[in-house]
């Protein structure tokens, strides 16, 4: 067997420890992650699954357990440029264009000029946004914009895909369409995905696995295996297994909540 | 009519109709000239324009004589003045000449243009100098003191403290240090005048970057040199252009402010504070108005250097 991308052993992680506004975030988190796995965290707001994102991807540290990833540390493998990450908002840099935007890791990691061009101009053919290279972030629309941040997070081949509510903020359709194109891209790249979402039906359409969580202590209470045949497409969702699958997340999800005191 | 037009046209509209008001109003309630000169009277310190009658416009015999004032803008010349031993001194400082419907228009410098002009040109450079002193100290503390919190902790309160301290009352000790015909005494205290605006833009300039930019460069293991010159140097331009045309006014304002306590004979504040002693206070406000002008043209530099410095920024978009 390979070994996982990432592996999360017994972590807690409690804010504000030792004062009167202790929270206990997480509780006795054990997750593993095998490469090219599509993996969704969901839950009630509150439940961790944001703060268990950020300690994998050492943007937080842990209260106690370990964290490993590619067989290092969480630390390590920042340092090491493992993660591509996408935030629910695209925190573009106001005063670069989207080809400069697409381009700052790859300035961070010392790439030569060609093959920086080179790079740019896969990832924005593969967001569909070749035309879009000299436009500043704010003549884009907002889906536009989640694209770019995508395309700078896979531009520098992370081996792991961070996106915390990469589609929270947009619309429906958009966020529909944005999926899909999503799907495309990870059938395209098959890089591993940690996808943080409230959406049940987003979960079950992008993932191979969908970790739900509960509120706290922010727990793993159900892990779903997704076995959705890929390629995936618009009339996946209205397909019968696709129904069977969101009921079972739902309901898990519905468990979770009447466990809350 | 297009925006562009209409933008500048609206204040030139207001301006001509304050000056015509001004001149009509001074001359209607025969308003003293040295308590309010007429626009036309300070214009005179400039330029004068004789205006020479052609012969038939003026047959009669009973001619009045010619007035050769320095304070009108307007000379009206008759026929038979035109070749007058006091008109040749008058006309000596010619810069143009041109006709119109028959009449000659010459136009003279003023008597206070030279003096005036010289006068600005020697204040604008303490100006230019306090500036830039004033701007790159304030620009280096401002870096080293969101580069190293304790700095910040240590001096941002004297930093805020002074601020609110009226720090023209320091011309005099600056004009004792440094000599009151050095225009070092000047830029000193316009490099002080603008020392803290500059240090409290530039900083919060620095330190208010969005912590999801932050968090990115986390990710991509950037070092804090990288974080500087790629997120917080960018992010601080509006902040620094800011400060910039802050500064701008107040090295004008101090440079001029500062001569008023002392200074050469050939500086802008000292020619205007002996003119008014000597009731010359027409050429007072000609010597106000460039000052005015010089202020406005540092500004509009500063505006012109923030469009190409940041044409990304939010008050550049249509």
């Amino acid at each position: 067997m390979q070994n996982p991308v990432v592996s999360i052993q017994n972590v807690n992680k409690i804010f504000g420890e030792g004062t009167i506004n202790q929270v206990h975030a997480l509780k006795d988190i054990n997750l593993v992650i095998q490469p090219n796995e599509f993996i969704s965290l969901i839950g009630p707001s509150g439940c961790g699954k944001s703060t268990l994102l950020r300690l994998i991807g050492d943007l937080t540290g842990t209260s106690s357990g370990q964290v490993t990833i590619n067989n290092k540390s969480a630390h390590q493998a920042r340092l090491d440029r493992d993660y591509g990450m996408v935030f629910q908002a695209a925190t573009l840099y106001d005063w670069r264009t989207v080809t400069k935007n697409v381009q700052l890791p790859l300035e961070l990691m010392k790439y030569s000029p060609e093959k920086k061009e080179a790079r740019t101009r896969d990832m924005l053919a593969l967001v569909e946004l070749s035309d879009f290279a000299k436009h500043f972030p704010w003549q884009l629309s907002g889906g536009m914009q989640q694209r770019v941040a995508i395309a700078r997070a896979l531009a520098f081949e992370p081996s792991i895909l961070l996106m915390d509510e990469p589609f929270g903020a947009l619309d429906e359709m958009t966020r529909e369409r944005m999926n899909l194109e999503l799907l495309n891209i990870w059938e395209k790249t098959r890089i591993t995905v940690i996808f943080v979402t409230h959406s049940i039906t987003e979960a079950v359409f992008l993932s191979t696995r969908v970790i739900v969580m509960s509120v706290r202590p922010g727990r793993i209470i159900s892990d779903v295996k997704i076995d959705l045949p890929h390629p995936r497409d618009n009339d996946t969702r209205e397909s019968v297994r696709f129904f069977q699958l969101e009921t079972e997340v739902r309901e898990a999800l519905r468990k979770s909540e009447s466990k809350r005191e | 009519m297009s925006n562009r037009v209409q933008k500048y046209l609206a204040p030139i509209i207001v301006l001509i109709v304050i000056l015509t008001l001004w001149e009509g109003l001074v001359a209607a309630l025969q308003i003293e000239k040295f308590l309010l000169p007429r626009p036309s009277v300070i214009l005179a310190n400039f330029a004068q324009v004789f205006i020479f009658e052609p012969e038939a416009a003026s047959p009669t015999a009973a001619e009045p004589a010619l007035r050769l004032t320095t304070d009108r803008l307007f000379v009206l010349v008759p026929a038979q003045h035109a070749s007058s031993k006091a008109l040749e001194k008058a006309l000596a400082g010619q810069v143009a000449q041109f006709s119109l419907f028959g009449y000659n228009f010459i136009v003279v410098l003023g008597a206070n243009f030279a003096p005036i002009i010289q006068a600005s040109l020697f204040t604008l450079r303490e100006a230019l100098g306090g500036f830039a002193i004033g701007c790159a100290s304030g620009i280096l503390m401002a870096f080293a003191t969101a580069r190293w919190t304790i700095t910040r902790e240590a001096f941002l309160p004297f930093a805020i403290a002074a601020n609110s301290t009226p720090i023209i009352a320091f011309a005099p000790i600056m004009n004792n240090w440094f000599g009151l015909d050095n225009p070092f005494s000047k830029m000193a205290i316009v490099a002080i005048m603008i020392f803290f605006p500059m240090m409290i833009n530039t900083v919060r300039g620095l330190t208010s970057v969005d912590p999801r930019s932050l968090e990115l460069m986390r990710s991509y293991a950037a070092s804090e040199f990288e974080i500087l010159f790629k997120l917080r140097i960018p992010n601080c331009l509006p902040y620094l252009f800011n400060g910039f045309k802050i500064a701008a006014a107040l090295s004008m304002i101090g440079a001029v402010v500062g001569e008023y306590f002392g200074g050469p004979r050939i500086a802008l504040g000292v020619f205007i504070t002996q003119e008014a002693a000597l009731f010359r206070f027409s050429s007072a406000w000609a010597a106000i108005i460039v000052a005015c002008i010089l202020g406005i043209a540092l500004y509009l530099i500063i505006l012109v250097a923030e469009r190409l410095a940041m044409p990304w920024h939010v008050s550049f978009r249509n």
